[in-house]
């Protein structure tokens, strides 16, 4: 034991002198359990992101390091606390959960480096717990449900029932879609996360309930079974359904193989959608599906764009990690090149950016995808910026 | 030195590994060797009280890791509470106050779900404990205020006299020390008159029962104290992960718990440490190789059952003792 | 009080509890007669799911797939009872413990690592696929029935087996004397795979019909082993019948906490604090259940006769 540690000691301090022509990245995502199937979309999504980079930044090497979170927040904590104490990375980018979010930020933080969320988005983060060191490559939770409750004023529905898992990211879906939504919410039913995965007493309330809508927020694989119950019980035509996160690019494929045909047409918004039109995001998609096989997840596109905003900060300030503030600067600018198209950054560091409804469709060779209905806003900042005392 | 056993010159020589190495590390710029350390130890006191029972007393407790998280939530309530306001009575940054919550929550825990759980035996009984685990954890999710699932980040450690958590260095001593305590504790304990009633009513209840001794009473009083250093590690380990969520208290903990006391040796002083120190070296070394290190792990687990008598600590009792 | 609703949330409670109890049969049969505590039940349920949901794009049809897995998973259990389990037996619950925990690891990785993380949808049939109306605006998914009905069948013939043939005599038997049993010229090691592998099929069967609702899933064995325990405990360990009660009024009390909990919290707290305890205590309710049955009969609700 002893030999091994101090094998693994030469070997980090080798590693120190080197450490000045690189820059060191750790990516925390969720490689085991069953939210590996999301972290392994975002792992995809990160290495192709490093391939079109040529494995360079402002000219130094790019050294990643993955971390897995086992889908645990304390696991997460542990795993980020190796990345900035041991590995000493530069950035850590990554997180998939809130609650892991939540529980890991101060120790990247406190270390002074930079976080960069690509994908969770918990309002704490960015209201009264900001950080002019963190950046975030997705959305604050919040918004793309209050998207979803806007798409509902429009189509009219005047009740809903909300369904969602019990958790940071569970209980923003559900604050979001209150916020915008102007009719009557008959009931919300919270459930255990993330091991319940039988959601029929849920949908037998809610068929009790008379609503005209159903929404829902059930995120990886729990959202490919809450589909299927869905149809099982028969509620297409009684109880229309509305979601957020919960279908994506990697529950279609199963979806496809089992034949689920109820799933195509069905709706839900997002900041994202492979038809973007921009060369960024033409070159991410057709270079993804054509190593994969698969359409990226907006998991997938969100870690892609999170190298890229590094890339411009590192690029930035000429391959010169000391400076913080130019690096600082450089994100908060946006000024790289989104595969969702033009965004701004809020005091709070979160995307002022445009949201979308989008439709399970079939792409001209069969597979099932996706595609952009309308636009629902144009420019939409979270609530929680208020919060945050930067400017 | 001539006359300690094997098992002795094991227990000396893990106990100055662990006296000298994480601090090495530390100096040398390992913070994260010493990290490892620090939960080492720590969790290294947990399964050294889980011992006292589980090894000495026969009473398999399977829901620990409630005493954990109620150390730790006595240090993240009145934390929080001193930061973000609310419940006057107990909000507070002083370690102290923390401490006496910890301590005395665990006893009180100890004492209403032994007193019911040791009226059953054998696996009833791990069951229950189980259950009564699982009540705590869910009672913690439930809980909006400090979020429930979602856990409570600790801003401001406990405030000691003459110790400075946010040291590492200092909190690890602390943790150490009490390490060191905890096991001369047990092993008096053990040794006294009680242990050896406690001892007894583990091979055969209704001698020691038809020898005039209230066997109830005596497990009783040892699955409270065991209970209370269970509580007073979970204390240490909030100040240590300064983030605790209802999570520390799932069975799956206290499992781990119970795997790390019998892997190392249950019913030995050193078996619980040397148990936790493997399992998280080990864990932490295979998942730096490969993200399916559970199946080795799992295989080398199967493997000591199947090889080896007596856990690990098995392997050393060759002559002697 | 709604009773269509009512009536539907019993349907799905029994449901639940009737797959709780294909599970725990397997589990009770395993520790009452073998004397082992096997963690790795679990991990056999996971397994039966996996391979029919294979099977079902192999064979085209989920029903077919089912009929193939089931001696399929009873075969995997015999392996494990040969290779690992049988050398288990002769020592202590500890042991027990430990060593069906490392077996778990092993076989959700070896999972993972066959099948891949992301599970497997499984496609029904589509005269399977519907919903029947029982009466008006109660509308249950014909799959559903199809478990009710499976269960219900299942555990009859356990009845009958374990009751009226030569088999279930010698389990019996065996539970409460197993020298007695091989001084009868019985081999008992024989006896021994073969309730182990019927163990398995169980658990696997369980796996198999929960698929096409949640899908094949690594780790969907670690969340209903301890509730399987729970209710083998709450039944008496070993005893069929104390099984079944014990499953069902699990599976009622789960689905009837998660209907009709919160709209009972709101009487006394606010709505969002409702929303957060309700699933946490009525997840919480079957722990309860089980340390009260205990705390007045610590043996369980029937206790094995003999030991």
């Amino acid at each position: 034991m002893k030999r091994l540690l101090s094998a693994a000691l030469a070997a980090t301090m080798l590693t120190g002198l080197a450490q000045a022509a690189e820059v060191k990245i750790g990516f925390v995502t969720t490689l085991t359990t069953g939210g590996a199937v999301v972290g392994k979309d975002q792992e995809k999504a990160v290495n192709l992101a490093i391939e079109h980079m040529g494995g360079k930044m402002g000219g130094l090497d790019i050294n990643l390091i993955f971390g897995d979170d086992g889908f645990k927040p304390e696991t997460g904590k542990q795993v980020t606390d190796k990345l900035v104490k041991q590995d000493n990375v530069d950035f850590v980018a990554g997180y998939i959960w809130s609650h892991v979010l939540l529980a890991s930020r101060k120790s990247v933080l406190d270390a002074g480096k930079f976080l960069i969320s690509a994908n969770a988005g918990p309002g704490p983060v960015a209201g009264k717990l900001c950080h002019e060191n963190f950046f975030s490559s997705s959305w604050q939770n919040d918004q793309t449900p209050m998207a979803m409750g806007e798409v509902l004023n429009q189509k009219g529905v005047k009740s809903i029932y909300v369904i969602a898992p019990n958790y940071a990211a569970g209980k923003g879906m559900v604050a979001g879609v209150k916020r915008t939504f102007k009719g009557e919410i008959l009931g919300v039913d919270m459930t255990t996360w993330p091991t319940q995965l039988d959601f029929s007493a849920e949908l037998a309330k809610a068929k009790a309930s008379g609503a005209e809508g159903l929404f829902v927020f059930y995120p990886g694989k729990a959202g490919g079974a809450f589909m299927k119950q869905y149809q099982q019980a028969g509620l297409k035509n009684s109880l229309p359904l509305y979601t957020v996160f919960s279908v994506d690019a990697l529950s279609l494929p199963k979806f496809q193989a089992a034949n689920f045909t109820d799933v195509l047409g069905s709706q839900f918004t997002q900041q994202w959608d492979p038809t973007i039109d921009n060369a960024q995001n033409k070159r991410f998609v057709a270079d993804f599906r054509a190593k994969h096989g698969a359409y990226p997840s907006f998991y997938a596109a969100q870690a892609y764009d999170s190298m890229f905003l590094i890339q411009s900060a590192v690029d930035a300030v000429g391959g010169d990690l000391t400076n913080m503030d130019g690096m600082r600067a450089a994100m908060k600018s946006a000024s790289y090149s989104s595969v969702r198209g033009d965004y701004t950054y809020g005091n709070n560091h979160m995307p002022i950016q445009a949201f979308y409804l989008r439709e399970v469709v079939k792409d001209s060779g069969g597979n099932w995808t996706t595609k952009i209905v309308q636009t629902v806003y144009d420019a939409h900042q979270d609530t929680y910026a208020k919060d945050c005392s930067m400017n | 030195m001539n006359n300690l056993t094997k098992v002795g010159w094991v227990t000396v020589m893990g106990m100055i590994a662990l006296a000298i190495l994480p601090p090495y590390f530390l100096l040398t710029g390992q913070a994260f060797y010493m990290d490892l350390a620090t939960r080492l130890v720590i969790l290294g006191i947990a399964a050294v009280s889980l011992n006292l029972i589980l090894g000495f007393g026969g009473m398999v407790s399977f829901g620990h890791a409630a005493f954990i998280g109620l150390g730790a939530y006595a240090v993240g309530i009145p934390s929080y509470h001193a930061t973000w306001g609310g419940f006057d009575l107990i909000a507070s940054y002083n370690g102290l106050l923390h401490l006496v919550l910890a301590l005395g929550v665990s006893a009180l825990f100890a004492l209403i779900t032994g007193a019911i759980s040791l009226r059953t035996k054998g696996v009833y009984f791990i069951m229950i404990t189980m259950a009564f685990g699982q009540m705590a954890f869910f009672l913690f999710q439930s809980l909006d205020v400090y979020n429930g699932d979602d856990g409570l980040t600790i801003d401001v450690r406990s405030e000691l006299p003459f110790i400075n958590l946010d040291s590492p260095m200092q909190l690890y001593g602390l943790s150490y020390i009490s390490l060191v305590i905890a096991m001369l504790l047990v092993k008096t304990i053990v040794n006294s008159r009680f242990g050896m009633v406690l001892q007894g009513a583990k091979g055969n209840n209704e001698r020691m029962v038809t020898l005039g001794y209230n066997t109830y009473l005596y497990r009783l009083a040892a699955y409270v104290i065991s209970g209370v250093m269970c509580g007073y590690a979970g204390f240490l380990l909030g100040n240590f992960t300064t983030f605790i969520s209802p999570d520390m208290m799932h069975w799956t903990r206290s499992g781990e718990l119970m795997f790390m006391v019998i892997l190392g040796g249950a019913a030995t002083a050193f078996g619980p440490v040397l148990g936790s120190s493997v399992f998280i070296l080990v864990e932490e070394i295979l998942s730096s190789f490969t993200i399916f290190w559970h199946l080795p792990f799992g295989l080398m687990l199967i493997g000591v059952v199947l090889f080896i008598r007596g856990g690990l600590m098995g392997l050393f009792k060759g002559k002697g003792k | 009080m709604d009773y269509t609703l009512l009536f539907v949330q019993v349907l799905n409670g029994l449901q639940l509890g009737l797959l709780l109890f294909l599970v725990a049969s397997g589990l009770t049969l395993v520790f009452g007669i073998l004397d082992f505590v096997n963690l790795a039940h679990g991990s056999i349920y996971m397994i039966g799911a996996f391979i029919c949901a294979s099977l079902t794009f192999v064979l085209g049809n989920f029903l077919w797939a089912v009929l193939v897995a089931l001696p399929l998973t009873g075969i995997v259990g015999y392996a494990l009872e040969r290779i690992v389990a049988r050398n288990l037996y002769d020592k202590d619950h500890l042991d027990h413990v430990l060593g069906t925990f490392g077996l778990v690891l092993v076989l959700d990785t070896s999972a993972h690592i066959l099948w891949g993380p992301a599970g497997i949808t499984v496609p029904l049939p589509l005269w399977l696929d519907g919903q029947v109306e029982l009466f008006t605006g109660a509308v249950i998914p014909v799959f559903r029935l199809l478990i009710i009905g499976t269960g219900l069948t299942v555990a009859t013939g356990l009845f009958w087996l374990v009751n009226y043939t030569r088999l279930g005599m010698l389990i019996r038997a065996g539970a409460s004397n197993r020298t007695m049993v091989s001084a009868l010229g019985i081999d008992i090691q024989t006896l021994f795979a073969l309730v182990f592998a019927l163990g398995a099929m169980l658990s696997g069967l369980a796996g198999m019909l929960i698929a096409p609702i949640t899908g094949a899933n690594i780790g969907m064995g670690g969340q209903i082993i301890i509730t399987a325990f729970v209710v083998i405990i709450i039944g008496g360990i070993g005893s069929m019948k104390g099984a079944f009660i014990a499953a069902i009024i699990i599976g009622l009390i789960d689905t009837l906490g998660r209907s009709f909990l919160d709209t009972l919290f709101t009487l006394i707290m606010n709505e969002n604090a409702a929303e957060t305890a309700a699933p946490a205590v009525s997840a919480m309710m079957i722990y309860i259940l089980m340390a009260v049955i205990l705390a007045v009969k610590p043996q369980g609700l029937f206790p094995p006769k003999v030991r």
